[in-house]
């Protein structure tokens, strides 16, 4: 079972919050700063299992994580799950996140909580691993995407431009997010 | 202030009047937050306050995108809570862009506690059943994060449609969310197990990934439950190619095997095959990981026992090469697993361990360390230590250092320190292992030291002097930060100088560095041992130098000068100790000036030896007699005495001197107290008998305590004189070596580094001696052949090159108790070490997980009705028939009533969760029911004359064939017997088992499928028992077995799931395996013998496809099986025999064939279910019973001709006896 996933950057700014077991809000954002402060002091190429901290888990879970540019994701899973198996999962939820932000960024995350989540949504249910491929889910969100625009319709087109006018002044998007070489443990 | 207040509502009615198109989006919000960095909270806030407003509005999309920002700032730590009742509106919305937002929103914020939810059911039933799968998908994905026990019980049966539904997509979802459905209702398990159990064998692998995932995790929590899908499982694992399925069954299978050997034995071969295969090192490293705890729980018996453990070290030596950390990482993890039942095929891989302990992550290191530990040898320890203090020095980090340190102690100590050579060595060590910055293990080495010094004699004098520079610079120990304990080794070194003085070079020196008055700033505890050794070494000194009395004198008055300062101690213990040790100087300077003072005097303070004591000793030591541990000492005060002591403070005090023993009289002491306290108080002044009596018990008791320091004998004392004479004079000859405590550091370093080389150098030497040695045999060997065994001997033992230390291992014990019974053991941290990884633990946790405890424990108004259908419906039928049966089967065994409501409570347990879908599954349950009870009674079935229903219990053992081998033949393991049931018979049962096996008979044979069977007459009712042995010829799985036979006038098929046939759905064959199966018939008449068409049809389950298969065979009935053992005695027989009833009569004649006629009858006995009555000479007569309750009697005689035997048959039944005795006449011809 996977007991928690948490996005957040460099600097403990959560991104992605998402507990399959019930929290309060200031215990989640403890678990948060105390998994911030157990895998930020860890080096670049040092093995990506970690002990639990105090606030998630116990003996039986484990720390699993991956760390992209300004990001790190974070699964907290007991021992029914593969370590391995894992890294590949983070492996997965991150292409399909590149793939359906078109080179994702960390402000994509930001601005986008919502749409992440339900990326994450077809990725796994109740802590179960649901879907672990790639392709499928991206064409399942773009289904949803197209339902929501059907929805949306006409009345959604003035929305639509006041968006695009606020977009104007945004800053220019970084896309600073790498995706290393694919070393897949798994093949699906 | 008041501009932007009128800016505000401006820009507040803007937004009214223009609608959602002036909303702050979640975009505007973000963007917000990201502009009011120094100010987040008061901006965020303010959006609070705004969303708040939104909220009110009618418009739902303004609500959807309120909730929608609200879910943003959850995230951020703000609770929504409030919002509960907007969440639900924007989830009930007909338009799914805004269904998902409200969902999203709820299974971020709701859980079970929240009270909204129980208004939210009908809403989710009606989104579950959407139309749109989409919608569908985002009610179960929220519902799996917010269900809880109303909304499991009132949408079971909703979800347990949805996975019926035509989409994978739904289908998958549902099962994964019946997961959390068991977990929050755990009645919902049993009904729905069968339909999740269909779900491994969807045609989409999605949907059988997820199934496979939540019986895995309900498996987890009980495996036991779950022993019986281990072959669909098997199945899956052979044949899937999801490797996300394959890790979770190879898991699952981990977490089987210790529950059942025998299906580890099965997946060596499997898993060694995936092992060689696979490219993914995920299932790679999961396969290794079940090897090894199939091999663990298997500790012997299998075949390549030792290939598979070589094959797992080999491929994990692989994965710690790699450079991917991850790998290394897990290589090592399981490397630790395999080290603590093969730790030889680990230790082969030492140099790649010592390697990982400089990789640059700490985890890694951390990892190899644990692995050392069991990998040291006398060889290797030294090599190891002194690369590990290596890294204590480069190492950055205290945790890491701390860590390395408690290693160095561990591997050096471990079981007695029988790894260490060189004690000189392992103290400088230890003396090393202080001079580590903020440790926290500053107890661990003193402890180390106190023990070392106590228990090696041999290196006393080295200690000592050791510790003397310890306790010279004791002042480096002060600086030290608060946080580190390191200043603990003085005690030890205080005690050891002052223990062994005699040891000591410049015992003078040594007093004067534990004069230091700067010892006042260390702990209590250090003081005391601090001041209570001054005594020890002035008493040596002065021992030492005759009675010296200026020296005496001198030192005397230096000490108290000194010592006067230690009065002014913080700690009442030292204080306490200062004040003693001072008064009792002050005496002595006094006695010195009066020329009276006999130094033997002080050293009897002193006298005896301190030994080690074993930690068992206190637990060995007998009560004395006359001892009362319960009773009071002075009676007890009466309640009117002193009423303000309350029972409970007594209490307290009696836990006090109990001390750690509390637990076990506590229950006694309490009882007795009471019962005293009717007792009249009667105190009597005892008499000088009594007190004298008093004193000789107490005398007894100060023997027999170890703790106690006995005056013992004399002879110690002059020993000690001795050793300590020679030692100073051994100082007298030997000048005074360069003072080491001005250079402590530095020499110390090269110190325990000087010994390592020493120590190698002699190593090799001694090697090399033994070599010329053995050299020199080996050229003598012509002339002195006679030596040349003895120098084998040597070469053979590569430890003889390496001293023998006497250390003193154990402890004492009391008098008379030896170190007997490993029944303490346990609390031997020693041996239970290897019980760390015990895999059964960590099974055992989760028992109580909330499904687990339902099936088990059902509470009893809920669970009543379902499990009382599921017993007693299937089983009606079996429990019909048998009912006779099982009743005399407890009576017989002398049951206690209870037992069989247990056994009935087992059953159902059992039926629900290992097979709830096999409602038609009568034939195990029946076998079940056959043994309730199992007693091993290992019937031989050559020896006819066994009393006492030797007929009852064989059949029992072919229905339950090797069952024995299982405590509880109830157990769920049983079932798997009859599921996987070649190479699982216990040994005890082999003889049994062959004669079972002889009598087997083929009945078909095809090229996939061998079938034998065995034919057992009930001994009770009127019905057969047809054992089928089914031998799988081919290299697939066979399952689906049904067995179809057409009824004739005399007998019936039982059991059958549908007309005339019984389906076998849990059976399954293994390649090149075997298996049996039982069906039963019902007898009406039994004159004539039968041929019943029998067919019986399987699935072979190819690698590609499955194949349906039938073999038809007549399965014969012969008049012989239906006759049963029953015993008679003689006087019975005659009666019989007069009484006339046995009107048919029949006569043949059979030959002897080369047999005395006593085996011949016992052949005809064993064969025919006969038993003896009586044998004379050469003549018996014997008696059974049919099936249907008539007496067959025969008289057999041995002829004139000494050929043959004449046999005369007797019974009620005409054509059953004449077919009968045709047939003893074929088969014996």
């Amino acid at each position: 079972m996977i007991k928690a996933i948490l996005v957040f950057n460099n600097s403990a700014k959560p991104r992605l919050i998402k507990f399959f077991e019930y929290y309060p809000e200031e215990i989640q954002q403890q678990i948060v700063r105390e998994t911030y402060h157990l895998v930020s002091k860890r080096d670049e190429n040092v093995c990506n299992f970690l002990e639990g901290g105090s606030l998630i888990g116990g003996n039986d879970y484990r720390l699993i994580y991956r760390h992209y540019a300004t990001l790190y994701f974070i699964f907290c899973v007991d021992s029914s799950e593969s370590e391995l198996g894992i890294l590949d999962l983070i492996q997965v939820f991150v292409e399909t996140l590149d793939k359906c932000f078109e080179n994702v960024c960390e402000l994509d995350l930001i601005f986008h909580a919502d749409k992440v989540h339900y990326i994450l949504q077809e990725l796994c249910l109740g802590g179960m691993v649901l879907e672990t491929s790639m392709n499928e889910i991206v064409a399942r969100i773009e289904e949803q995407s197209k339902l929501e625009k059907q929805e949306a319709g006409i009345s959604a087109a003035p929305a639509k431009a006041m968006t695009a006018l606020k977009e104007m002044n945004l800053p220019q998007k970084i896309k600073d997010i790498k995706l290393p070489d694919l070393n897949l443990n798994l093949r699906f | 202030m008041a501009m932007s207040t009128t800016m505000d509502q401006v820009v507040k009615r803007a937004k009214d009047s223009f609608g959602q198109m002036f909303d702050k989006s979640l975009h505007d919000l973000v963007r917000g937050i990201r502009n009011h960095k120094d100010n987040e909270a008061k901006y965020i806030n303010e959006a609070i306050d705004e969303i708040k407003q939104e909220l009110k509005q009618d418009n739902i999309s303004m609500k959807a995108n309120a909730v929608n920002k609200l879910t943003y700032l959850q995230m951020l730590g703000y609770d929504i809570s409030w919002s509960a009742f907007n969440i639900i509106e924007v989830m009930s919305s007909n338009k799914f862009t805004f269904k998902r937002i409200g969902y999203l929103a709820a299974s971020q914020c709701f859980h079970e506690g929240t009270d909204v939810l129980m208004l939210t059911t009908n809403m989710i039933r009606k989104d579950l059943s959407s139309s749109s799968m989409y919608e569908s998908a985002v009610a179960m994905s929220g519902l799996s994060c917010f269900i809880n026990a109303d909304l499991a019980r009132d949408l079971a049966n909703d979800i347990m449609t949805l996975m019926t539904s035509t989409k994978p997509y739904i289908r998958k979802r549902a099962v994964l969310l019946l997961y959390k459905v068991f977990l929050n209702n755990p009645d919902a398990l049993k009904p729905a197990f069968p339909r999740l159990k269909e779900k491994l064998e969807d045609p989409d692998p999605g949907v059988q990934a997820a199934a496979v995932n939540v019986i895995c995790e309900l498996a987890r929590r009980n495996p036991k439950n779950y022993l019986a899908l281990a072959p669909i499982f098997f199945r899956l694992m052979t044949t899937s190619t999801n490797n996300w399925v394959l890790i979770k069954i190879i898991k699952l299978f981990g977490a089987l095997t210790p529950l059942e050997p025998r299906l580890g034995k099965k997946l060596i071969e499997p898993l060694t095959n995936l092992i060689h295969s696979t490219s993914a090192m995920s299932l790679l490293y999961e396969c290794i990981n079940t090897v090894v705890a199939v091999l663990v729980s298997i500790s012997s018996g299998l075949p390549n026992h030792n290939a598979s453990i070589q094959l797992c070290v080999q491929k994990l030596r692989i994965l710690i090469e790699d450079s991917d950390q991850n790998l290394k990482y897990l290589g090592l993890l399981a490397m630790s697993k395999i080290l603590q039942t093969h730790p030889k095929s680990v230790q082969a891989h030492n140099d790649l361990i010592m390697q990982c302990l400089d990789d640059k992550d700490e985890s890694i290191r951390l990892r190899a360390l644990d692995l050392l530990s069991g990998m040291v040898s006398k060889k290797n320890l030294m090599d190891i230590v002194r690369k590990l203090m290596i890294h204590m020095d480069k190492s950055e980090g205290s945790h890491y250092r701390d860590e390395l340190l408690s290693k160095i102690i561990e591997i050096c100590s471990q079981s007695d320190y029988q790894h260490i050579t060189n004690f000189e060595w392992y103290i400088s060590i230890l003396v090393e292992l202080t001079r580590l910055e903020g440790t926290k293990h500053g107890n661990l080495i003193a402890r180390q030291m106190l023990d070392v010094a106590v228990r090696v004699e041999s290196i006393r004098p080295f200690a000592c002097n050791q510790m003397a520079i310890l306790l010279a610079n004791a002042h480096v120990f002060i600086i030290g930060s608060s946080s580190t304990t390191v200043a603990e080794v003085l005690y030890a070194a205080a005690w050891i100088c002052g223990e062994f003085c005699s040891y000591l070079k410049e015992p003078q020196k040594t007093l004067e560095s534990i004069l230091n008055t700067k010892i006042i700033l260390f702990p209590g505890h250090i003081q005391s041992v601090y001041y209570q050794n001054i005594l020890k070494i002035i008493t040596y000194l002065i021992q030492s130098s005759d009675n010296d009395e200026i020296l005496a004198k001198q030192l005397v008055t230096m000490t108290i000068d000194k010592m006067s300062i230690f009065l002014s101690s913080g700690d009442v213990e030292a204080q306490e100790r200062a004040s003693i040790t001072l008064h009792i100087l002050k005496t002595v300077l006094k006695l010195i000036e009066k020329s009276e003072f006999n130094v033997n005097e002080l050293s009897a303070l002193f006298d005896g030896v301190l030994n080690p004591v074993a930690a068992k000793a206190q637990r060995k030591v007998a009560i004395p007699n006359g001892l009362d541990l319960d009773a009071w000492i002075n009676d007890p005060p009466s309640e009117s005495e002193d009423e303000s002591v309350t029972t409970d403070s007594r209490h307290d005090n009696s836990g006090f001197f109990y001390g750690k023993h509390e637990e076990n009289y506590s229950s006694n002491s309490y009882s007795n107290e009471t019962s005293n306290y009717q007792q009249p108080r009667n105190y009597v002044e005892p008499t000088t008998d009594e007190l004298e009596k008093q004193r000789e018990s107490r005398k007894q008791s100060e023997n027999m305590n170890p703790f106690y320091l006995k005056d013992s004998k004399k002879t110690k004392l002059t020993q000690k004189h001795e050793t300590s004479i020679d030692h100073s004079n051994g100082n007298e000859s030997m000048p005074s070596t360069p003072d080491k405590g001005t250079i402590p550091a530095n020499l110390q370093i090269s110190l325990s580094d000087q010994l390592y080389r020493q120590s190698k150098i002699d190593e090799e030497n001694r090697r090399l001696k033994k070599k010329s040695k053995s050299d020199g045999g080996s050229s003598k060997k012509g002339k002195k052949s006679s030596k040349k065994s003895d120098i084998a001997a040597i070469d053979e033992n590569e430890d003889d090159i390496y001293p023998t230390v006497q250390v003193t291992r154990g402890g004492e014990l009391p008098e008379g108790v030896t170190e007997s019974g490993h029944e303490d053991n346990d609390d031997d941290i020693g041996s239970g070490r290897n019980k760390k990884y015990d895999p059964h633990r960590a099974l055992n946790i989760d028992f109580n997980e909330k499904p687990i405890q339902a099936t088990y424990t059902p509470p009893p108004s809920q669970l009543k009705e379902p499990s009382k259908k599921l017993v007693e419906t299937p089983p009606v039928s079996v429990e019909k028939v048998k009912k006779s049966k099982k009743k005399k089967t407890i009576e017989n065994q002398i049951e206690p009533s209870t037992s069989k409501s247990k056994h009935k409570r087992e059953r159902s347990d059992y039926k629900d969760l290992g097979s709830p879908a096999d409602d038609d599954d009568k034939h195990v349950l029946q076998s079940a029911v056959a043994a309730p009870s199992p007693t091993p009674a290992p019937v031989s079935a050559a020896s006819p004359v066994i009393e006492e229903k030797p007929k009852k219990k064989k059949i029992k053992e072919k229905k339950s064939i090797s069952k024995t081998a299982i405590p509880d033949a109830n157990d769920s393991a049983s079932l798997l017997l009859d599921i996987m049931s070649d190479d699982i018979h216990p040994i005890n049962q082999s003889n049994q088992q062959y004669n079972e096996q002889d009598s087997y008979k083929l009945a078909a044979q095809t090229d996939n499928l061998i079938i034998e069977y065995l034919i057992t007459p009930n001994s009770s009712t009127a019905e057969l028992d047809v054992t089928f042995l089914l031998k799988n010829q081919t290299s697939s799985i066979i399952d689906h077995i049904d067995i179809h036979v057409i009824d004739s006038m005399s007998s019936k098929l039982l059991n059958t799931t549908s007309a005339n046939r019984i389906s076998f759905t849990t059976i399954s064959l293994f390649p090149r395996s075997q298996n049996y199966i039982h069906i039963y018939f019902a007898i009406n008449a039994i004159s004539f013998s039968q041929n019943l068409k029998t067919t019986l049809s399987y699935t072979i389950n190819g690698s590609n496809k499955n194949e349906k298969d039938s073999i038809e065979f007549k399965l014969n009935l012969p008049c012989s099986q239906y006759l049963r053992k029953k015993p008679m005695n003689s006087n019975a027989f005659a009666d019989l025999m007069s009484s006339g009833t046995l009107t048919c009569q029949s006569h043949i004649d059979i030959p002897l064939s080369n047999q005395d006629f006593v085996s011949r009858i016992k052949t005809i006995c064993q064969s025919y279910r006969l038993t003896i009555v009586e044998q004379i000479n050469a003549a018996a007569s014997l008696y059974a019973e049919t099936i249907l309750g008539q007496p067959i009697a025969f008289l057999l005689k041995s002829t004139n001709s000494q050929t043959n035997i004449s046999v005369d048959g007797k019974s009620t039944e005409t054509h059953f006896l004449s077919n009968l005795m045709e047939e003893i006449k074929t088969s014996l011809k």
